[in-house]
């Protein structure tokens, strides 16, 4: 059978991949396919993108200014007229605010998913590969890290360097990457062992040359899973630091800051701190379904059902 | 491994029982744990952006003031000498004095604990009860509606922000319903009437033998508290039906049922028992982390809880409440984590 008479599903499908590209591909697509029969984390990957397509065509979707304020108008219940999520305190569309609010989310969850698994590899490999001192110490700076309530030493942090999305950020990500490197490490000291890591040594490569080429790549598919699950919980402590008045500063569109307003008259409009708590809790759904879905496909031997 | 036998066994160098040992160790990682933790917050104290010297003597101090202020709160000494100085501060329970209160910390810490302590303890209360039969529940019935319920119930304890939940759950059940008590430990009528021998209003109400303050305190906290509990709940159900999978699933469990015994009996009496040491941990664990979620729960709920006591002192800067708040929240983790431990051992028969 010649190449030109078979479809991509078949040439991924093969049984004998005559390249290593092919085979690679292969497992990529077989992943895929097992993920798209898991119909709950298809739901979450497709909130996901949503979200995705709603922060980057905020401008064209918000039916309003989302820092608009019409004090004639404020406090206007859900499906009013051009406001169908109704109007905050002060007028301004919510609608249009959760879904600028959207950029907001996603750019403190890609910055601390970018920050955090990073720096939690970099830890951990170094720590399992080096061994001996280096580990302890390495080790014990991780558990002191992991004896602090993540939330209270992001407060600790926050108030240190002030309020703020990118102090936020920071705050988040420097109680969010031990675990990261608690992971790393363990991959890193079954992997150390094996004899395809001898024969490499042997062949002369160095430390760096192992760690980078041949610790990194087998260790990705776990800190994938465990980022994806993770992210539902940065989303919640970004909202939990935004609610608190630490993170986004009010008049931006954050959920959590949103929530924080909308507090105040909870008892009497309802929906102001309703929405942004829904669109949160969507967002962190989603991503606790697709982590889900993700881990059988990667790491099916931690799979719980 | 014949080689070996004839090499001597290594002596210790401290002659101990094995318990002792254990115990030694597992006291020697606390601590330097408790002194990084005091490292990270003295730290976080010295890259203030807020000068602690204008803190005490205000904006128009003399020079001469202000220098005998530098030096009296050590800054003149190097940050390593400062830093044991703090650790020794906080060995002797002394955290400063609190810029809001303008009394020490510790004090305030002592009397804001005991609401977090009653708060977290009905939330794990709530958690258990209903957190391990539904776990059991699920893990023995697999795949029927109980075990669909347990996923969602897991699934969106994760997922939701206790905060808006927090406030949900007021709006529905206070706003609308009027079932229970408003934000606060009590209602206004009963507001200082019970005097404070515990800082725990429910059990200071009973040694009172005041019953209408008790019912009072009930209904403000059992709001607050189930939603605390709600977290702990979704963790401890996920646990404990994984553990009781896999019990299940162990050849002994076969065995048993093969010898005839009632399912009630393999699953009370043998998959249930293997399991009680590591709901322990488990247990003690998410009780930890209700402290973490006490702190946006107290702010919903306006409870003179220790994450209250943080967030306030942080938005008025009042850095000494909020840097001796963290640590003793994070000591409490400590101690929680190290006890479940050991209790771990305890329990654990193979550890004897």
């Amino acid at each position: 059978m010649s190449i030109q008479s078979m479809t991509l599903r078949e040439w991924l499908l093969s049984e004998t991949p005559t390249s290593r590209r092919q085979a690679r591909l292969a497992a990529y697509y077989k992943g895929w396919l097992t993920l798209r029969a898991n119909h709950m984390a298809m739901a979450g990957l497709a909130i996901i993108v949503l979200l995705v397509g709603v922060a980057i065509f905020a401008p064209l979707l918000a039916p309003h200014d989302p820092y608009y304020q019409d004090l004639g108008n404020r406090l206007q219940p859900l499906g009013t007229e051009g406001h169908i999520l109704g109007t905050d305190s002060l007028g301004r569309d919510i609608l249009s605010r959760l879904i600028w609010g959207a950029r907001i989310t996603l750019y403190i969850v890609a910055l601390v998913a970018m920050i955090a698994p990073i720096v939690g590899l970099l830890v951990g490999t170094v720590s399992g590969y080096a061994g001996g001192w280096v580990d302890i110490v390495l080790m014990r700076v991780t558990d002191i890290f992991l004896a602090f309530p993540r939330l209270v030493l992001a407060l600790a942090f926050v108030a240190a360097l002030g309020a703020g999305i990118e102090n936020a950020v920071l705050a988040i990500s420097l109680t969010a990457w031990p675990p990261y490197a608690r992971l790393a490490r363990a991959e890193t000291l079954t992997i150390r062992s094996s004899d395809f890591i001898s024969a490499i040594r042997l062949q002369g490569a160095g430390p760096l040359l192992i760690i980078t080429k041949h610790i990194w790549p087998l260790c990705i598919s776990s800190l994938i899973v465990r980022v994806t699950l993770d992210m539902a919980g940065i989303i919640l402590a970004a909202a939990g630091l935004g609610f608190l008045g630490l993170g986004a500063q009010p008049p931006s569109p954050e959920w959590g800051a949103m929530i924080s307003e909308g507090r105040r008259f909870i008892l009497d409009y309802w929906w102001v701190a309703t929405m942004p708590g829904l669109a949160i809790f969507a967002v962190s759904l989603a991503f606790n379904l697709l982590g889900d879905g993700l881990r059988d496909v990667l790491d099916p031997k931690d799979s719980s059902s | 491994m014949a080689f070996y036998s004839n090499v001597p066994k290594r002596q210790p160098w401290l002659p101990l029982p094995p318990w002792a040992r254990s115990m030694g160790i597992t006291l020697l990682s606390v601590s330097i744990t408790m002194l990084g933790l005091l490292f990270v917050t003295f730290l976080i104290g010295r890259v203030m952006p807020i000068d602690p010297v204008l803190a005490v003597v205000g904006e128009r101090a003399s020079e001469e003031q202000y220098n005998a202020v530098y030096q009296e709160l050590g800054l003149d000494r190097s940050l390593i000498v400062q830093f044991f100085y703090y650790v020794g501060d906080v060995l002797q329970g002394d955290f400063g004095k609190s810029l809001l209160t303008a009394r020490p910390v510790s004090q305030d810490i002592a009397r804001v604990f005991p609401a977090t302590f009653e708060l977290a303890t009905i939330g794990i209360i709530f958690g258990c009860v209903l957190g391990i039969p539904l776990g059991v529940i699920a893990a023995v019935r697999r795949g029927s509606w109980v075990d669909q319920i347990a996923r969602v119930v897991a699934l969106v304890g994760y997922s939701m922000p206790i905060f808006w939940l927090g406030l949900m759950g007021l709006l529905l059940f206070y706003g609308m319903l009027g079932w229970v008590g408003g934000p606060g430990r009590q209602g206004i009528f009963y507001e200082d009437m019970i005097p404070s021998v515990t800082g725990m209003i429910l059990v200071d109400s009973i040694i009172a033998g005041d019953w209408g303050a008790f019912w009072d305190a009930f209904s403000h906290i059992v709001l607050p508290a189930s939603i605390l509990g709600y977290y702990s709940l979704a963790y401890i159900s996920r646990m404990t039906r994984s553990f009781m999978l896999e019990q299940l699933s162990a050849e002994y469990i076969t065995t048993a049922r093969v010898k005839g015994m009632s399912e009630w009996a393999v699953v009370m009496h043998h998959a249930f028992k293997n399991i009680r040491v590591q709901l322990i941990t488990v247990i003690a664990l998410s009780y930890a982390n209700l402290l973490e979620g006490s702190v946006l729960t107290e702010i919903i709920f306006s409870w003179p809880g220790i994450g209250n006591y943080i967030t306030t002192a942080l938005l008025s800067a009042d850095m000494n409440a909020v840097l001796g708040g963290t640590v003793v929240v994070g000591l409490v983790f400590i101690v929680l984590n190290v006890f479940s431990d050991l209790l771990y051992k305890v329990f654990d028969p193979r550890s004897k």
